[in-house]
């Protein structure tokens, strides 16, 4: 993989703070007192053993979960029960899904442009434009008129990157972007991930992945049990994981 | 041969010569064992038995030319009593010398609906032809139409709210202030005419003599009733639905609450009901059409059947599709419009043409309140004692009716699956 696109941040503005956040399912505490600092072009990669809080972190983030206590501020806005707020925040949050969640019933380039006509109130050749240039960049623009349900899964998933990618998003959250993807389809959605980080984009990917944490994080975030046990630079953490449960989890996933 | 060339480059073979063909086919589904073969022979030759039974009453010896039902006797089938009564059939009561208008209406619905089927008018389209084919529709079956200056001010309300809000960021400036106006004389105008300055105004489109409802009859009854019914029916359940599935608890519990008090009664007596007690309980000198009632009874007991089956579609839908819709930042109307109600009704077509299907033929229950539909116009060509004794020939008749409406409502369903599933494969 290429050498790290890492680059020094510390001057670079916060885009993403979460401070004392705490959610719980229920009498199940997923998330105990997370504080996140993300900067600007920051890439950050978070891993941590199933039911550790990683998806719900990130999806506090743009509100598909509803945190219940702390704070969390995207780009200046305050996340609160605000619809202003909220779909103020969801227009600067691009978020890529697991199970693509592609629409079935709109063809590949009415998804795209979906967002930026209705939420942006784009002109309808204009958003197409963007659509088509975001296909080819992704690499698959004779799929534009296609349906979701022809495609491979790979094609799926970068069809759903550029769909997030549509809206011009500041910041954009991975959910485990590749693990419902057939082994030979993982490469062409990661390269297409290492582009977008190479442009600077802001990214909160939560990937098992860890030749693609290797390769483009700044930070990688372990989690267990709703806590960050443990946060470093890639080379550092893979190299000297200082937490046991770190060096528990690393042993699982790189053993072979 | 085929052996020697290396994997790929294999020739397509074609299938063993009789597995395919007429003769292929036969052998392998009707006649594959000696079982198999005895049960076809045995339904080919009750099928024909029946069949050749049917035709002889029905063609063969029936009577076609008959002027009155004492020739009719002792034959076969009596269709001359359909030939000779048809009209009463087709329009009951509606005036005799006025035929021409209820059979025209009902080419302008037929057509109207025909229209509708195709996709490519599921678009502002089909406004224009539901409103010109309504218009066509009443003007003929009533003859005169009032159109009272509040149904021009609400329409100009809505239209120009509509455009505003939907079209709002998107539309050319002047686009947008033509809404604003309509919008604004709809308001200004619906107040004054409240505060009763403006006077009780109404456009009188008058060609014809007046027919009210009570003598209308026969098909376009039931065609009103079926069509408006789940026209408006349709909508009102899919509100229904999303109602019940809203987080408000008290929007939720009176969607509930609705739906299952609908559900609870027959519409026997939810039409008995519209049309003996409502009456009672309007103060005097106020009337509503009975037709109208009827119309309003149908449209409440559709409405809440159609909103269990949306709410299934609704259900079906992985939770994802509404976590993307809600992470690119749509909001609740658009999310619902664009993502969810084009996929949910989708997934529920067979069900909803299946309740449509029931629908048109549930509406024969408004005889109970003595609304002429088909059913009960094609009864009153029984009464005639100079044609009595010929029951299964006009039931026969209107049952074919109802099959060819049906049918069709099925065959549509069938189509517009398959078309609205070409390319996505789930």
């Amino acid at each position: 993989m290429a050498a790290s696109v890492a680059h020094d941040l510390s001057n670079a503005p916060s885009v993403i703070t979460l401070t004392g956040v705490n959610k719980w399912f229920g009498q199940f505490h997923v998330l105990s007192d997370i504080n996140l600092d993300v900067k600007e072009g920051e890439k950050i990669v978070i891993c941590g053993p199933s039911g550790s809080g990683k998806s719900t972190l990130i999806r506090c983030i743009n509100r598909l979960e509803e945190h219940q206590a702390g704070d969390i501020v995207v780009d200046g806005v305050t996340l609160t029960n605000d619809v202003k707020n909220i779909e103020a925040i969801r227009r600067e949050v691009g978020m890529v899904f697991q199970s693509f969640n592609l629409f079935p019933h709109l063809t590949i380039l009415e998804n795209l442009t979906l967002a930026p006509i209705w939420v942006k109130k784009m002109p309808k050749r204009d958003a197409e434009e963007v659509a088509m240039n975001l296909l080819k960049r992704v690499r698959i623009p004779e799929q534009a008129l296609k349906y979701p349900g022809q495609l491979s899964g790979g094609q799926q998933q970068r069809v759903a990157i550029a769909r997030a990618l549509c809206m011009r998003p500041k910041i954009m959250l991975f959910d485990e972007p590749t693990s419902a993807l057939d082994p030979e389809m993982v490469k062409e959605v990661l390269d297409v991930m290492i582009e977008l980080a190479g442009e600077g984009m802001t990214m909160l990917c939560v990937t098992h992945e860890m030749g693609f944490a290797r390769a483009v994080a700044d930070r990688v975030i372990f989690m267990d049990r709703g806590e960050i046990v443990e946060q470093n630079e890639p080379e550092s953490f893979f190299a000297n994981p200082r937490n046991e449960r770190t060096k528990l989890f690393l042993g699982q996933i790189l053993h072979h | 041969m085929t052996d020697a060339l290396p994997m790929g480059e294999r020739p397509q073979l074609a299938p063993p010569i009789d597995e395919t063909g007429p003769l292929g086919w036969a052998r392998k589904h009707l006649f594959s064992s000696w079982l198999n073969g005895t049960v076809t022979i045995a339904l080919i030759v009750g099928i024909g038995w029946i069949l050749s039974w049917f035709l002889e009453w029905a063609v063969f010896t029936a009577n076609f030319t008959a002027s009155t039902g004492a020739e009719c006797r002792g034959g076969g089938a009596c269709w001359a009593l359909i030939r000779e009564k048809f009209r009463l059939i087709f329009f009951g009561t509606y005036p005799f010398d006025q035929h021409w208008r209820p059979l025209f209406a009902v080419v302008a619905m037929l057509a109207m609906l025909v229209l509708s089927a195709d996709r490519r008018m599921w678009n502002w389209r089909l406004l224009i032809i539901w409103g010109i084919g309504s218009f066509i529709t009443f003007l003929l079956m009533f003859g005169q139409l009032h159109i009272p200056l509040t149904l021009f001010l609400v329409v100009a309300l809505v239209v120009g709210g509509i455009g505003m809000t939907m079209r709002k960021g998107i539309a050319e400036a002047g686009e947008m202030n033509a809404y604003r106006a309509l919008a604004a004389i709809g308001l200004v105008g619906i107040v004054l005419r409240i505060l009763g300055i403006l006077p009780a105004w109404s456009l009188a489109i008058a060609p014809f003599s007046y027919v009210e409802t009570s003598m209308w009859g026969g098909i376009p009854v039931t065609l009103i009733l079926a069509t408006y019914g789940l026209v408006f029916a349709f909508p009102y359940g899919i509100l229904l639905a999303l109602g019940r599935r809203s987080h408000l608890p008290l929007i939720k519990g009176l969607c509930v609450g609705f739906i299952e008090l609908i559900r609870g009664v027959p519409l026997i007596s939810l039409l008995i009901m519209a049309s003996v007690m409502l009456p009672l309980f309007l103060p005097s000198g106020v009337t509503i059409d009975k037709f109208l009632r009827a119309q309003v009874a149908v449209i409440l007991f559709a409405g809440a059947y159609i909103a269990e089956i949306i709410r299934g579609g609704l259900q079906s839908l992985p939770k994802g599709q509404f976590e993307a819709a809600d992470a690119m930042g749509l909001n609740y109307p658009q999310k619902t419009l664009l993502i969810i109600l084009p996929q949910a009704l989708r997934v529920v077509i067979p069900p909803l043409i299946n309740t449509f299907i029931g629908f048109f033929k549930d509406t024969s229950l408004v005889l109970i309140i003595g609304i002429f539909d088909f059913l009960n116009s094609a009864n009153q060509a029984l009464v005639d004692p100079n044609w009595a004794g010929f029951p299964g020939e006009v039931y026969l008749f209107a049952a074919f009716i109802y099959f060819c409406f049906c049918f069709s409502m099925s065959r549509f369903s069938k189509k517009i699956e398959v078309e609205l599933n070409r390319g996505t494969r789930r």
